[in-house]
């Protein structure tokens, strides 16, 4: 099978201008992906699926990742003239970088006609707020139809083009996207039958300490390794 | 003319029979307590197994499982139970007719088992529905649910047909209506029944 190098390169060369990159994946597997631009997103996975080389006519699983922003500390080298001429000194600088988070949308691709595979595609939403929409890819490949669902479901990623997108596995009035790392889980844990720490401070703000005295005390259990 | 319990075991040992309609009352129901034909994950397949020839319910009255809940005693809530599915069980539990009767069958009926930290399942179905036994396992084997049916057919026997503890459908007093939860923004509304659910006094494990 090709490299995700050459495909890359073979899409640019059918969609010039197209935002392509082969993400590293530092892992034993080494399995690399191609993150595409939501822009061309569904001609590129036309061209992936009737390409004759390739022709990935099989997209065994969807899933979505969530990219929360993140504080980045890079060091970098400053140069600082010396002010009584001599060399210039070179001191580190810690220098706070955020970078913006973003949904994933995550597609394995495979090939019945050429038994080769996975081809993993990738595409990003804009932000995690209100720009969430990628190109859905079910016109590509029915077999996406449930799967996109289920990330619109967990992750929130609205799907252009979708033929049904509704919630799959919560039910319809839920506001919350259960598999973004912000999800905050309705606070039921009134008991626990074998309680830790975490789980059992939960618990606790449930009930109403008897005697001031021990408020501290169960507030010190709290933080408690 | 009043007899004890021992002196008509005694008569009993010696060809006798004599009984309360008490007795006769609880031991006919105690002894044809129809499930519902009703699973809800893997506890349901032991359930099934426990139905076949092997375990044979059928030993204990229990083998007509009515695929309607208005012909059914039992409700076996046999599995995870999920924030969606919720909503189904209460009304199920509700369509059926009073004397009735629940067995919370394996951990996650019970708390929510090992999937009591999700997002989606229900800590328990008690927090709905009135359970009259607990078993416990993950899943329970067949002989654990037989035990805890047995334990049922003891707890029927012991109804009183008169008074404050007599159960549910021979006492004006009380409803037998169950709020259905409804789906809301982030949870089920109300997340629980306070009427049939309350949670213990929390553990205060350095309280010395």
């Amino acid at each position: 099978m090709e490299s995700p190098e050459q495909i890359r390169e073979r899409i640019l060369a059918g969609f010039p201008g197209a935002e392509v990159t082969v993400a590293a994946n530092p892992s034993p597997s080494d399995q690399r992906s191609l993150v595409v631009g939501a822009a061309n997103g569904r001609e590129i996975a036309r061209f992936l699926r009737d390409d004759e080389v390739l022709k990935l006519d099989y997209c065994s699983n969807v899933t979505g990742v969530d990219w929360p922003e993140k504080e980045i500390i890079e060091a970098v080298r400053v140069e600082l003239p010396d002010p009584s001429g001599g060399p210039p000194k070179i001191v580190e600088k810690k220098v706070k970088r955020v970078q913006p988070g973003c949904l994933e949308a995550v597609y394995h691709l495979y090939s019945m006609a050429r038994g080769i595979g996975p081809v993993i595609l990738r595409m990003r939403t804009a932000n995690r707020g209100d720009r969430v929409t990628l190109p859905s890819l079910t016109p590509i490949w029915r077999s996406c139809e449930f799967q996109e669902r289920e990330v619109f479901d967990l992750f929130g990623i609205v799907f252009e083009g979708h033929p049904d997108l509704r919630r799959i596995l919560m039910w319809d009035e839920l506001k919350d996207h259960p598999m973004r790392k912000d999800y905050v889980a309705p606070d039921d844990f009134e008991w626990e039958p074998t309680p830790h720490d975490a789980v059992l401070a939960r618990a606790a703000r449930h009930f109403q300490d008897p005697t001031p005295a021990e408020a501290p005390r169960s507030g010190a259990k709290e933080g408690a390794p | 003319m009043t007899i004890t319990d021992e002196e008509r075991d005694e008569l009993r040992r010696h060809g006798i029979l004599l009984t309360s309609l008490e007795e006769l009352y609880n031991w006919g129901q105690s002894h044809s307590v129809w499930p519902l034909n009703f699973g809800l994950a893997c506890c349901a397949i032991e359930m099934m197994a426990a139905s076949m020839a092997r375990f044979d319910i059928a030993r204990f009255g229990s083998e007509v499982f009515r695929p309607s809940p208005r012909q059914a005693d039992l409700l076996i809530v046999s599995g995870t139970v999920t924030k969606k599915m919720a909503p189904q069980v209460v009304r199920l539990w509700n369509q059926m007719p009073e004397p009735k009767y629940c067995i919370a069958m394996g951990a996650c009926a019970i708390s929510g088992g090992p999937f009591k930290q999700g997002y989606n399942v229900l800590k328990g179905i008690d927090r709905y529905i009135p359970v009259d036994v607990y078993i416990p396992g993950c899943p329970p084997r067949p002989e654990a649910l037989l035990n805890g049916l047995i334990a049922l057919q003891g707890k029927i026997g012991e109804q009183k047909l008169t008074g404050p503890d007599a159960p549910r459908h021979l006492r004006a007093d009380t409803v037998c209506d169950y709020p259905v939860p409804e789906f809301g923004e982030h949870d089920l509304e109300p997340p629980k029944n306070p009427g049939v659910w309350q949670p213990p006094a929390p553990v205060r494990a350095n309280k010395a």
